[in-house]
């Protein structure tokens, strides 16, 4: 509740989180009780033996068993990515190509909302958020890369681009269909083959991908798709015969990864953790800035690698934001995520779930003030409310290290070129936020905040055309629109 | 006693409907033997004038799709294609087409049209630029559509010719006027039934019949037509054309050599034909960190 | 609420509203999923907000009493129905319609100030008014002066609510900004400011004449209007958006968009209002839906 001396005005929020339950039905979705690898065109069984279990984080109830992919296992699934790029796919025409691209992004929206059922139940994210983004924006970015297939001559000025070989992909667990479609779809589009891993906490949707291909009559061997934890994505990366890696999740496993690969030829892309930016002047439209501070923090719990997650708020329109984002706080359901009133879902492991509490706890201590919303939250499975931290350092460490969760670190600045060195002051560069009415600020920010992706008067927006990536230990590489292609080619 | 079968009537397609053209004019359009194939419309310049006013009501919301949008109707329209492959090579083969050269027309449209589709929302990034300006400005040139495009397809094909004709030219979000073959007028009629079928917004693609040599000085004269795209190696049609483009700097583009069945008859720069190029300055103010600009 | 002293803002400030922004938010309420008894509760209480409006060159003293009895009388067929807010007429109609609706708790709101154009003198606005409040009105709908806004003449807007503001006496004041004619989501919040700095009890989107009439988006920036204004002055205004609201699903995204914006102290119809005319008949046939668990026709609802 606003604490400022004489303004004791509040607004009552108290009806905005007591919808009656609108629950998704769950029929939509069919999840087999164990699966197994896809390689060669088939599900196969581990050479390992091994299973193990994905849970539903909202209920922590298991969903289903999928195979632990050892090193023999990564092997095969290599030699037929390299089978199938040797005989098959690298000779293909690119129109040919592209046609079975198109067939996947089809199949994706035939089936969206099984899709998105799969998502929520299997990573904790609101079945809104599945079902009116990751599910239609992975179609998208299948059917966007499709057409570049045939197009290559005309992307990459006197230059004949080549193909790589295999593509060994290793995706997180924020947007387990949406990045399986950011990995899989340039590299097909330009010829490579693949195997991908998907996050050990959210194998599903990615195993339904492999059920669209089958579907789709993808020659065998182009995509693979193996399940397995640590192992499984360090036995990919040690491969001798993949020639390029794929990595998106912490800065931590990235430089594990650059290392192994030293002197091995390897091509990499990287795409790792961030503590963007977002800096809100006093000549912005302050309504739709706190909207934008929202969607920065909280969409997704806060699980994005470019979530806006240091506010700046220039001094003399602070108090103003201030009261405008805890009376929009008051309004956020965090609850089941197959609700379809749920803003905020669960978080996506138990072992998150603590790290994220580790944090509140170093905040407090550093001395910063947290304020979390009279939000309800449900007593079984891993929930956080929505967190603010004011009176924060730049020298605390919730404002220089990812937490990863709904928690957002709130600083003050007075001038231009303060602030723009404050969010340029840290290891991280994936992506910022700047919000103001004004044009050639706008300019000014975007040409010196040493970052991937900028975002002004808004956040959070993702397109198949638009390139997204980082500077500094955010990684290197993009991914999306014709930059995206680059990764993928010998040119 | 065998059953009688309901013969087609072919009619133009404006508007997103196809009404009978407004003169009450028809033309026996007959195959090589001399052979009656059907009746067509013998359109006139007020079919024309109407064709006009319905591209340029459908322009304003056909631009302004997002690309990708474009790009999904187009592939929508080549799977319609797709799925009516036999009628359109039945009735290239009335048109005196063998058997696998219809196929081969038929397969080189679908794939013409998917190819076109991924181009949509990709053709910006090749063509766009930011420019370097030395002044503290932003600066950045888009390709924009130009308009109303008026369209005569190419005579000697009765479906690759406007189909490879007016897929680029929808696709970077024009609308267009096409006047179909004059002896093989039977696909251009049939293809609008394709359009009509593929969340193709009506008068974005508007498909008359008739002679050409009546139609083209109102193409060419038009003067709420944006561009007008003319396939013939007829220098005497070209030099009217032009001379009367000159009225409102209509912009011109001839293809008369093009090989319509190659690979080269589709192009990213036929899109660029009927697209302008606008570009936008804005300051860029400097305070603190390095100084920089774009 | 203890009075402030107001201190009136320059309203040559241009207000920064970014209209992707607006939309986004806009957009995000329609996909609240309103269901059980939160979709009855709330269809009760739509019903209970609405003005029925009739306001036509050819109204009558039967169409009028005919309009009336349909305001207190919904569908008698569903035991305890709410009755509307109130009915909106001409200032001709205003004494046909009190009496009409006499003893029923409805209030009558009266459009005035030579609406819907607004395009007359201030002496003419002012008798328009005083007539209305004189024959009975509880309510008073007035346009303010779009051509004198656009021109800049902000001061002169200011007065001339003012001004009707103090003819009212006992009446509600609310001031219909025709948001369809401002165009800008920057122009509405500045004609919000004005209103409400002017003494508007209530600020209105249209008149119904002119579309876009009353949209999502534009209710939005005129709720935060009302927000910010709220938190400076602790002064409460009420909202009513206007025309184009003729389906439940749509008043449903409305309230979810009010509860969350201003919170549950507006959400009833002392402080929000539907103008509408078939909104009723859809609510009707929606709580028969829910009774009955089929899809309803519209043979058996009658139109008024």
């Amino acid at each position: 509740m606003a604490k400022a001396k004489n303004n004791t005005l509040t607004l009552k929020f108290d009806t905005a989180r007591v919808y009656a339950p609108a629950p998704e039905s769950k029929s939509a979705a069919k999840i087999l009780p164990q699966y197994d690898l896809f390689i060669n065109g088939k599900f196969e069984k581990p050479i390992s033996k091994k299973y193990f279990n994905t849970i539903n984080p909202a209920t922590e109830e298991k969903l289903s068993m999928v195979a632990d992919a050892n090193a023999a296992d990564v092997n095969k699934a290599v030699k037929a990515a390299r089978n199938a790029y040797d005989k098959t796919w690298k000779n293909m025409p690119g129109k040919e190509r592209a046609k079975y691209i198109y067939r996947i992004a089809r199949m994706i929206q035939e089936r969206a909302r099984e899709f998105a059922v799969i998502e929520t139940l299997d990573g904790g994210k609101p079945i809104r958020e599945s079902r009116d983004f990751d599910v239609p924006t992975a179609a998208n970015h299948f059917f966007y890369y499709a057409g570049w297939a045939d197009k290559l001559e005309y992307a990459f000025p006197n230059r004949t681009a080549q193909s790589l070989g295999v593509a060994a992909q290793i995706i997180p667990w924020n947007f387990p269909l949406l990045m399986a479609a950011w990995k899989i779809a340039p590299a097909l589009a330009t010829g490579n083959t693949v195997v991908l891993k998907p996050a050990e906490t959210t194998p599903l949707t990615a195993l339904k991908l492999a059920e669209i291909i089958q579907e789709a009559d993808l020659p065998p061997g182009v995509v693979n798709i193996i399940t397995g934890a640590g192992a499984t994505g360090a036995a990919m990366v040690n491969h001798a015969d993949i020639n390029k890696i794929a990595f998106t999740g912490s800065t931590a496993v990235g430089k594990i990864i650059q290392k192994a690969i030293a002197g091995t030829g390897k091509r990499a892309t990287l795409e790792l953790g961030g503590k963007a930016a977002n800096i809100i002047f006093d000549d912005a439209p302050l309504d739709q800035a706190v909207e934008g501070i929202v969607n920065g923090i909280f969409f997704n719990q806060g699980h994005v690698c470019c979530a806006g997650s240091r506010l700046y708020v220039q001094e003399s329109v602070y108090k103003e934001v201030l009261r405008k984002l805890k009376d929009r706080l008051e309004t956020l359901i965090v609850g089941d995520p197959l609700d379809k009133n749920t803003d905020i879902g669960a978080i996506n492991s138990k072992e998150q779930l603590a790290n994220i509490h580790k944090y509140i706890k170093i905040g407090v201590a550093e001395g910063a003030e947290m304020y979390q919303s009279n939000a309800a939250i449900p007593t079984k499975g891993f929930f956080c409310k929505p967190t603010l931290f004011t009176n924060v350092a730049q020298s605390n460490r919730i404002a220089q290290e990812e937490i990863f969760g709904p928690v957002l670190s709130i600083q003050t600045f007075r001038t231009d070129d303060e602030v723009i060195e404050k969010a340029n002051n840290t290891p991280f560069g994936l992506s910022a936020g700047v919000w103001t009415d004004k044009g050639s600020k706008i300019f000014n920010l975007t040409t010196k905040l040493r970052a991937g992706v900028v975002w002004a008067n808004t956040y959070n927006q993702f397109d198949p055309t638009s390139p997204f990536g980082g500077y500094k230990e955010s990684g290197y590489g993009r991914e999306g629109g014709l930059h995206g292609l680059y990764p993928y080619v010998e040119l | 006693m065998a059953r009688l079968p309901i013969l087609k009537t072919y009619k133009i397609y404006v508007g997103g409907k196809f009404p009978r053209t407004e003169s009450g004019r028809f033309y026996a359009a007959k195959n090589v033997k001399g052979e009656l194939l059907a009746n067509v419309c013998l359109s006139s310049r007020k079919d024309f004038r109407d064709a006009v006013v319905a591209a340029r009501t459908a322009f304003g919301d056909w631009s302004t799709k997002a690309a990708f949008n474009r790009g999904q109707i187009l592939y929508r329209i080549a799977e319609m294609l797709e799925g009516r492959k036999a009628q359109f090579v039945e009735e290239l083969m009335m048109q005196s087409a063998t058997k696998p050269a219809a196929e081969k027309e038929v397969d080189i449209c679908i794939d013409r049209l998917i190819y076109y589709a991924g181009w949509c929302d990709k053709f910006q990034q090749i063509f766009s630029a930011v420019n370097p300006v030395a002044s503290p400005h932003f600066n950045f040139s888009v390709p924009e559509p130009t308009g109303v495009v008026a369209a005569i397809a190419p005579q000697n094909t009765s479906l690759l010719g406007l189909v490879s004709l007016i897929a680029p030219v929808i696709a970077g979000g024009n609308t267009v006027i096409v006047l179909g073959s004059f002896d093989k007028p039977l696909c251009a009629i049939t293809f609008a039934e394709v359009l009509n079928s593929s969340d193709v917004p009506g008068g974005v693609v508007n498909i008359l019949t008739g002679k050409p040599a009546e139609l083209t000085p109102y193409f060419a004269d038009h003067m709420d037509v944006n561009a007008i795209l003319y396939c013939e190696a007829d220098a005497e049609a070209q030099q009217m054309i032009t001379e009367k483009a000159a009225m409102n700097m209509k912009r011109m583009k001839f293809y008369p050599t093009m090989n319509w069945l190659s690979e080269s008859a589709q192009s990213p720069y036929l899109i660029m034909d009927t697209q302008e190029i606008k570009t936008t300055w804005h300051p860029i103010e400097n305070i603190g960190g390095a100084k920089a600009g774009y | 609420m203890a009075e402030k002293k107001i201190s009136i803002p320059s309203f040559s400030l241009p207000p920064r509203i970014d209209q992707v922004g607006v939309e986004e938010r806009a957009s995000r309420f329609t996909k609240r999923s309103i269901k059980k008894e939160t979709k009855l509760n709330g269809l009760f209480l739509t019903l209970n907000m609405i003005d029925l409006t009739t306001l036509e060159g050819k109204d009558t003293v039967g169409k009028v009493q005919q309009l009336c009895y349909k305001a207190a009388h919904l569908h008698d067929t569903y035991p305890g129905l709410p009755h509307v807010a109130a009915v909106c007429v001409y200032p001709s109609m205003v004494a046909t319609a009190k009496k009409a609706v006499e003893g029923t708790g409805i209030k009558i709101a009266s459009v005035a100030t030579a609406f819907p154009s607004g395009q007359s003198s201030r002496n003419v606005k002012i008798a328009d008014t005083k007539f209305a409040v004189q024959q009975g009105a509880d309510e008073i709908d007035m346009v303010i002066s779009r051509g004198k806004f656009l021109e800049g003449e902000y001061n002169f807007v200011f007065d001339e609510i003012a001004a009707v503001k103090e003819v009212c006496g006992e009446a509600r004041l609310k001031v219909i900004l025709e948001t369809g004619e401002l165009v800008t989501y920057d122009k509405v919040r500045r004609a919000s400011d004005i209103a409400m700095y002017a003494g508007a009890d209530f600020i209105k989107t249209s008149t119904g004449k002119v579309t876009p009439a009353a949209t999502m988006p534009v209710t939005l920036v005129m709720l935060e209007a009302i927000r910010d204004f709220y938190y400076k002055t602790g002064k409460m205004i009420g909202m009513k958006p206007a025309g184009g609201i003729s389906k439940s699903k749509l008043a449903l995204h409305y309230l979810v968009m009010l509860n969350e914006t201003l919170g549950s102290d507006w959400m009833n119809n002392q402080w929000f209002r539907f103008g509408a005319s078939s909104l009723a008949n859809d609510v009707l046939m929606q709580l028969e839906k829910e009774r009955t668990g089929v899809y309803q026709g519209k043979d058996y609802f009658s139109i008024d």
